[in-house]
């Protein structure tokens, strides 16, 4: 059915879309007047500065890989927020950073995520193009060279957080056999597992979309996550009464959410 | 200069995020609409590649400049190079069809151009040597993993084993045929295991639902190198 210029099929994720945005606008207006926001304490997120402190200690790199995937995939810019924290911290200490990347775009965001940090630290005389560099577009050579870096120049700390495929298990594996420090973070639900295995902590899902408000307490940010988590509630009471209803034989709340 | 530095980013980072998902919600009959995401989606790929040669350039320049530092590692810099200049020129003169470098697949006569050759001989073959090692990582990850430490390792171990034991033919033939191992495989899977993935998988879809909003009213601002908003 069309109604103008509207899709009117898809009415109904609309008006999802609305209310989930009322929701989290709602939220963070309130978190910018002061409202008092509790988030939970997220393991992997505390880990980071453990993780280049031991770096820092030992006078070996960090490595960070944020992922494989380009700009236009959230896991990247929840993991972009993550390195301008990483590099705001080896830029405090002077640790050595090292940044591989895949991808182009994300190659010339990490670049500058890096730049400012450094920056902001009020080092950028410790900052240079070499910290983050390209290495290649192909998903198993770029596999290749992170593995062997890792096993040639034994970093310290290996962060592998963003979207990965297969090369998930080789890289934290790879890593796991150097003694490195790992911290792991996906919203890939089929490579969660193998970082669970193979890295010391492990942010999964929605824990890496909640990294760069957990690590910068903006509380602007704080409250999109407030939000998103009644949003999370809403959702889940709806699935309750909803397989009740489908129990019992009304398909109505099944219907209402059924998207063309 | 601030104009340049972050409200110009912010304001296009915003129309571009706003983009498809007014194009989602029109009309299919809203050509306009659908025109503008079409073309934010070639205007993506036009950057990409401009992207991609300032990959290419760092590439050259920092392995240069490790070979000639004679850094640790410096004979891998010199066969990356090695690699990249030759499947470059014989890409690039097969593209411009010179002498013997007829296109960049296969001639007219079948035979195998240089670019095909290396592609297909040296390429691939590396590739797969590279992806066939997760059948061995796999081994040593799951050796570490299922180890009966607690209960949960415990509970960890025992559904392994019936899933491995439940896909194998193996599985079947202990039990004298029948299917009872596969049967609770197929629960395991499509119950407790797909209940525990679309829990994180809704967790996820709405933090990156969150998230997207964050860049588009332009509070989430870490992909310029700023952590807080003002």
């Amino acid at each position: 059915m069309d109604l103008g210029w509207l899709n009117v099929a898809r009415a109904n994720a609309l008006v999802l879309f609305i209310l989930f945005c009322v929701l989290v606008l709602t939220n963070i207006s309130r978190a910018r007047r002061g409202g008092n926001l509790f988030i939970r304490r997220i393991a992997g997120l505390n880990a980071i500065d453990e993780a280049v402190g031991r770096a820092t200690e030992l006078g070996k790199k960090v490595l960070y890989v944020p992922g494989i995937m380009s700009i236009d995939e959230n896991q990247t810019i929840a993991s972009l927020a993550v390195l301008g924290h990483v590099a705001r911290m080896t830029a405090r200490y002077n640790t050595e950073l090292d940044v591989p990347n895949k991808d182009p775009l994300t190659f010339a965001a990490a670049r500058e995520t890096v730049r400012e940090a450094y920056i902001q630290e009020g080092r950028p005389d410790l900052y240079n193009e070499g910290l983050v560099h390209y290495v290649t577009y192909d998903q198993f050579a770029f596999t290749a060279s992170v593995s062997g870096q890792m096993v040639r120049e034994k970093p310290a700390a290996n962060f592998l957080i963003g979207c990965f495929y297969a090369e998930s298990l080789l890289l934290a594996e790879t890593g796991q056999s150097t003694g490195a420090i790992q911290i792991a973070g996906t919203a890939e639900v089929a490579q969660l597992p193998f970082f669970v295995c193979a890295c010391d902590y492990t942010l999964i899902g929605e824990e890496l979309y909640a990294a760069g408000a957990y690590l910068s307490r903006d509380p602007a940010q704080l409250g999109s996550i407030k939000g998103q988590d009644i949003t999370k509630a809403v959702v889940g009471l709806y699935i309750v009464v909803a397989t009740a209803l489908l129990v019992v034989g009304s398909t109505l709340l099944k219907r209402i959410l059924t998207i063309e | 200069m601030r104009f340049l530095k972050l409200q110009l980013p912010l304001l296009l980072t915003a129309l571009a995020g706003l983009i498809p998902i007014v194009a989602f919600f029109a009309s299919p009959n809203a050509v306009q609409v659908q025109w503008t995401k079409d073309r934010l989606e070639k205007y993506m790929i036009i950057i990409a590649s401009f992207a991609l040669m300032l990959g290419v350039i760092n590439v050259v320049q920092s392995n240069v400049k490790k070979i000639e530092r004679r850094q640790k590692g410096w004979h891998y810099g010199a066969f990356l190079l090695a690699g990249l200049i030759s499947m470059a020129v014989v890409g690039i003169l097969g593209a411009i069809n010179v002498g013997p470098f007829q296109g960049i697949g296969f001639r007219p006569d079948g035979s195998r151009t240089p670019f095909q050759w290396g592609a297909e001989f040296v390429f691939n073959p590396l590739q797969a040597t590279m992806f066939s090692l997760l059948a061995f990582f796999m081994a040593s990850a799951a050796f570490r993993a299922f180890r009966a430490r607690n209960v949960e390792a415990t509970i960890l171990l025992i559904a392994a084993g019936v899933v491995m034991l439940g896909r194998i033919p193996l599985g079947e033939s202990i039990l004298g045929g029948r299917p009872y191992l596969s049967h609770f495989t197929d629960w395991l899977m499509n119950w407790p295991n797909a209940a525990a993935q679309r829990g994180i998988i809704i967790g996820a879809a709405l933090g990156a639902a969150s998230l997207s909003l964050r860049v588009i009213v332009g509070i989430e601002r870490s992909f310029l190198g700023i952590e807080k908003t003002d």
